[in-house]
């Protein structure tokens, strides 16, 4: 959850996102910004992310990221 | 639509892109957000730079770019010409087409067939298949000459980030023959007209004609991005879950019909929407990211219809000209919706060119 919690300040600094329940809904993260956290995510946790997986619903929040990272085969501290 | 193409062959290919060619780093300042935020896209997506036409030249300009190169190369012959298949979304006029501007440009015999599609991603497939249906019914050794042309550019806000920075403009010239040797070509073609709006240019025809309204650029999407009723306006996620739901099964399913596997496919020739939406294609097809050529957009933009014959010519124009023939999978996606595949051999072809043009 931290390493998630790190990409996304990364992504978004001006962002607190410890403090949003729905980053799409918060207007934190734009499609754009998915795509940059899919590489990002791609890259730390060594997976592949399954296009299929690329939805607004799968990144919207640390819980949401967390499963589908999971769901692509990454393991989390 | 579902077939086979019979006793036909593209003998030559031609690419034209417009001289200029503008950096993607010279743009950030275009849009609202955030510079450091933009450029991070330049990684995912490849975007680099994108060849974009003069503010007075259309679409037939391009076209006529190739067919004059064509005709002074030797490689067409105006009286070898039976018909004239374009495809295009943003046309010189709404009168005359395309075909006939060109017709005229180049005094073509007054026989010749000149036919328009108004098409956009799926511009070349649909010209090619129009070609065949045509090489049918012409005299004995007449060519068919298919071109998908297009300057969307002049259609897509500068301040959008989702559309201006991948959208480039060219012509692809492909010259077809019948050949009673050729193997055949499978194709698959499929459409889901109830998903157009999500790529459209809402104002300028006859439904919503262009205005001071329509022309008045703003965030009409609430994403920070600035456009007008008169540009392009793309659904982004919606075009991608698209593309992600029914290119694979398309794949497969011309790949069953044509009686091969994903390994026999020398060359994965597709639309080129953006590096990111071609990675997780080739991924979900388990196709490897070699095979699939994706650097059209990085290099040059996506040209929507002559996109397939750019990346063949920007690719593998040696290997195309060699004897050896390759067996290529095309496949378009986009607008309308559509999307199509079809299965053909390629080489040995007599020009296989990029052209620049200053016009």
């Amino acid at each position: 959850m931290k390493t998630i919690l790190q990409i996304l300040s990364g992504l978004r600094p001006e962002f607190d996102f410890s403090s949003s329940r729905d980053f799409i809904d918060d207007g934190y993260l734009d499609s754009f910004d998915i795509v940059a956290l899919i590489s990002e995510l791609e890259e730390t946790f060594h997976i592949l992310i399954d296009g299929m997986d690329v939805l607004p619903e799968n990144f919207c929040s640390v819980e949401a990221i967390a499963a589908t990272v999971r769901k692509n085969g990454g393991t989390l501290d | 639509m579902k077939t086979v193409f019979r006793g036909k062959r593209i003998t030559g290919l031609l690419s034209v892109l417009p001289a200029a060619s503008v950096a993607f780093e010279d743009e950030v300042g275009n849009y609202t957000f955030p510079a450091k935020q933009t450029l991070r896209l330049q990684k995912v997506m490849g975007f680099k730079r994108h060849s974009i036409v003069k503010e007075t030249t259309a679409a037939s300009d391009l076209a006529a770019a190739g067919l004059a190169c064509l005709f002074e190369k030797g490689w067409l012959r105006r009286e070898e010409i039976g018909a004239l298949v374009v495809s295009c979304s943003y046309t010189d006029h709404f009168i005359p087409p395309v075909s006939s501007i060109l017709h005229g440009k180049f005094d073509l015999p007054e026989d010749v067939l000149c036919a328009d599609i108004s098409q956009g991603c799926g511009g070349f497939l649909m010209a090619l298949t129009e070609s065949f249906l045509l090489l049918d019914h012409l005299e004995p050794g007449k060519k068919t000459v298919a071109i998908a042309t297009d300057v969307l550019s002049k259609r897509v806000s500068r301040q959008d980030r989702n559309s201006w920075p991948l959208i480039g403009d060219a012509a692809g010239i492909a010259v077809v023959e019948n050949d009673p040797e050729a193997d055949g070509i499978p194709t698959v073609i499929y459409n889901n007209g109830g998903l157009g709006q999500a790529l459209m240019i809402p104002a300028g025809g006859s439904r919503m004609p262009s205005t001071p309204e329509t022309a008045r650029s703003e965030d009409r999407d609430g994403d920070g991005n600035l456009r007008a009723l008169d540009n392009l306006t793309m659904q982004g996620a919606d075009v991608f879950n698209f593309m992600q739901t029914k290119v694979p099964p398309l794949i497969e399913e011309t790949l069953a019909y044509a009686g091969l596997t994903k390994e026999q496919i020398d060359w994965y020739l597709f639309h080129q929407p953006n590096r990111f939406m071609l990675r997780k294609l080739a991924e979900k097809l388990g196709v490897p990211y070699e095979k699939m050529p994706m650097n059209v957009v990085e290099e040059l933009g996506n040209s929507s219809g002559a996109c397939i014959p750019v990346c063949a010519v920007h690719n593998l124009a040696e290997e195309l000209r060699a004897p050896e023939e390759r067996t290529c999978c095309l496949a378009a996606f986009g607008s309308g919706l559509m999307w199509g595949a079809m299965i053909v051999k390629l080489g040995g072809m007599r020009f296989c060119e990029m052209l620049t043009s200053d016009l």
